[in-house]
């Protein structure tokens, strides 16, 4: 696990699938995120860094507006996914969301059957037009989420009763079944062991094919494993935003730097 | 690293064994074994007062269960009942409970006679006073049912006095008899002898749970059964009425209002109304329902709307309160996956509040169902003789009492026999509280499994 190897992988220059300006967040009067600037491009993953409160897990709920449930939390700036506003009036933040799927922290099923939990999304989006096309939805997706193995028979069990790194990749499948273009992820491992760690990475990796995703993490081995991009945050400032090898190897920022070999955070 | 000093020092040797207790923890041990007595004490309190309190309802409630019957053939004399012989209901109407009661009273004697009782009156038609005087009502509604009986012996089962039910309950004693002009003391012996002849006998009186109330002389008439339809109908008013509104008021509060002054000011007040005294929501349905928007009085209708007041600030904090209890976590997931605000609350939130409010709402039923004071106040304390509301309007609108005020009312009347029915209201009070309690239980167990 302590692999700080880098990975070289091929970053082909993709299109940028969501681009940032000048994002502030506020939370009442506490000043959150400070005028952020990032692309994000699709079919990557791209890690976002950083100590404890600051504001990368913020940022990250801005990205499918999940910060409108905080009644004290405004937004300014533009964030622009495809080259549209998401924070327009005209957008429904629901349809965002169907758009930009979200894997949260803590595993968290709906405590209904596995099936029940990756349907939810297809059927309340209509993606399905029939039990079998469903059936297939859900089949796709738990084998996407590579949990299909282990909870094909039991796919009538409630979700809740599933190992904490099963019930992960859950969630993610649950979040993939909608067709999300960009994928969210907080922190997906920090309730899990090793193992299941390592699976969910893995599991990210793969779906790098199909999804753009975002990832915010505390351990810099898994940002540096996994992702492609990654993007240092500090006191709610975007310090670094590059590949994830020149963040890692040659960081420009001394704050950076000092994250990295571990003086601060 | 600089301190090389504080390694070579020895660990500091232990002055004392573990197997000896210090004071000080003897002290902590000695106040908690203290703690946990006052625990158990206070546990045998309560318990010793319940068993007191169960001991007493069911003590002095199982014999309005129970009532004196007597039962003898009477003989449906033609010349009394249809002296124009046609059998026509409107003409035999016209002969009052004042002609029927010479009947049953020779029936009477006459069956005493047969059994070879003798009766030690001057006057033998003294020997009614062991009936009730509720009898010729009973025989004249039997009569007018069906007139081809006229003219032929009928088996009745009629009901003895209150005084004579009360002997053989062991409520009334020869010596009580001396100071009553109602019964003499050979009525008793009169009424051991039928016993003995089985002509009396004491067994189960449905009419106490299915029949109406009786005028303050004959309580062994006396029956809890309209009153129970009248406390049946409010509870389908305060149900249909407080669950829908208490439980949209909830859900908007929790999860959609937006948190200013004007919701603060909202919360703070649906927690005072909780405590306000239940007689000021009596005055308050009068004012309003009757008063202004001239709903009749004494209706279960009415008495519902103000119990349906009354219910609804326990019905908001409890689904308030078991809402809030559903973690954050599964709105958040509903959301991430793109539900919309609605959607993961009737999909994922409610669902798994659904037992914390079916309880929050069969609490609330419940305190309305043993509610007293504010029914006073809109009168449905009213005297119910009728019978049974003959439909469902006429069970919302028309006049009735309701269980609770219906104990009140044989509560306060002097006769004893009405203290025993009391008791015995209570006893099915507390069955109808107890069944609620057991629906509410199976109601949640259900919903849990099913998520």
């Amino acid at each position: 696990m302590n692999d700080m190897r880098i990975v070289k992988r091929d970053v082909d220059m993709n299109d940028t699938k969501i681009s940032a300006k000048g994002v502030q967040v506020f939370y009442g009067d506490t000043h959150a995120i400070k005028d952020v600037d990032v692309e994000i491009k699709d079919k990557t993953v791209t890690a976002f860094i950083g100590p404890s409160g600051c504001g990368k897990s913020t940022f990250l709920r801005c990205l499918n507006r999940m910060n409108d449930t905080i009644d004290v939390c405004r937004v300014e700036g533009k964030i622009l996914l495809d080259q549209e506003d998401i924070y327009d009036k005209r957008v429904d933040p629901v349809q965002l969301r169907a758009k930009v799927g979200m894997v949260f922290q803590k595993p968290n099923p709906f405590p209904k059957s596995i099936y029940d939990n990756v349907a939810y999304g297809p059927r309340i989006h209509g993606l399905a037009g029939s039990k079998a096309d469903l059936d297939v939805i859900v089949e796709k997706s738990l084998r996407r989420a590579a949990i299909w193995d282990e909870v094909k028979d039991r796919l009538q069990a409630p979700g809740t009763g599933l190992s904490g790194g099963q019930q992960q990749r859950l969630c993610i499948a649950r979040a993939v079944a909608t067709e999300p273009e960009v994928l969210l992820m907080d922190e997906p491992c920090s309730a899990l062991d090793p193992i299941a760690t390592l699976q969910v990475e893995e599991l990210i990796d793969e779906l790098r094919e199909n999804f753009s995703v975002v990832i915010v993490t505390h351990s810099m081995q898994q940002a540096a494993r996994v992702s492609q991009k990654t993007a240092f945050f500090h006191l709610g400032n975007l310090v670094e935003y590059g590949d994830t090898q020149q963040i890692f190897t040659n960081p420009k920022d001394e704050r950076t730097e000092s994250y990295i070999t571990g003086r601060i955070g | 690293m600089s301190d090389m000093t504080a390694n070579t020092q020895p660990t500091p040797k232990s002055t004392s064994s573990l197997y000896d207790e210090t004071k000080r923890t003897k002290r902590r041990n000695q106040s908690e074994v203290r703690f946990k007595a006052y625990g158990v004490a206070a546990i045998a309190i309560g318990l010793f007062f319940l068993i007191a309190l169960l001991v007493a309802i069911f003590s002095n409630g199982t014999p309005a269960f129970k009532q004196t019957f007597i039962t003898i053939p009477v003989e449906l004399t033609e010349s009394a009942l249809d002296k124009t012989g046609n059998r026509n209901v409107d003409e035999m109407s016209k002969v009052s409970t004042f002609g029927y009661k010479p009947v049953v009273t020779n029936a009477l004697i006459t069956a005493l006679k047969d059994a070879g009782i003798a009766i030690p009156f001057k006057k033998e038609k003294d020997v009614e006073k062991l009936l009730s005087s509720s009898v010729a009502a009973q025989v004249r509604d039997t009569v007018l049912a069906d007139p081809s009986r006229v003219g032929t012996s009928v088996e009745f089962r009629l009901l003895a006095s209150s005084r004579v039910d009360g002997y053989f309950k062991g409520r009334v004693t020869r010596e009580d008899l001396i100071r009553d002009k109602n019964l003499d003391a050979e009525h008793l012996d009169i009424a051991d002898a039928m016993a003995k002849a089985g002509l009396m006998a004491t067994t189960f009186n449905a009419d106490f749970i299915f029949g109406s109330d009786a005028s303050e002389s004959r309580p062994e008439q006396a029956g809890i059964g309209v009153s129970m339809m009248g406390s049946l109908f409010m509870m389908i008013v305060v149900l249909f009425l407080s669950l829908p509104i208490g439980v949209a008021t909830s859900i908007y509060l929790e999860e959609f209002a937006p948190q200013n002054r004007f919701t603060d000011l909202i919360e703070v007040n649906i927690s005072n109304l909780a405590a306000v005294p239940s007689i000021v929501f009596g005055i308050l349905g009068l004012a309003v329902f009757i008063q202004f928007v001239h709903l009749p009085q004494s209706a279960p209708l009415v008495g519902g709307l103000v119990l349906t007041l009354m219910t609804l600030p326990t019905i908001i904090i409890s689904t308030r309160a078991s809402l809030k209890a559903v973690p954050p976590s599964i709105r958040d997931a509903a959301l991430g996956v793109g539900a919309s605000k609605m959607q993961s609350v009737f999909h994922h939130v409610l669902p798994l509040a659904m037992p914390g409010i079916l309880t929050g709402t069969i609490i609330g039923l419940a305190q309305a169902l043993g509610e007293t004071a504010p029914l006073l106040l809109i009168g449905m304390v009213g005297f119910i003789a009728s019978n049974m509301p003959d439909g469902i309007a006429s069970g919302f609108l028309d006049p009735n009492s309701a269980m609770p005020a219906q104990i009140y009312e044989w509560a306060k009347r002097a006769d004893p026999a009405y203290y025993e029915r009391a008791w015995g209201g209570i006893i099915i009070l507390l069955l109808f509280l107890m069944t609620m309690n057991i629906i509410a239980v199976i109601l949640r167990r259900r919903f849990e499994r099913r998520w």
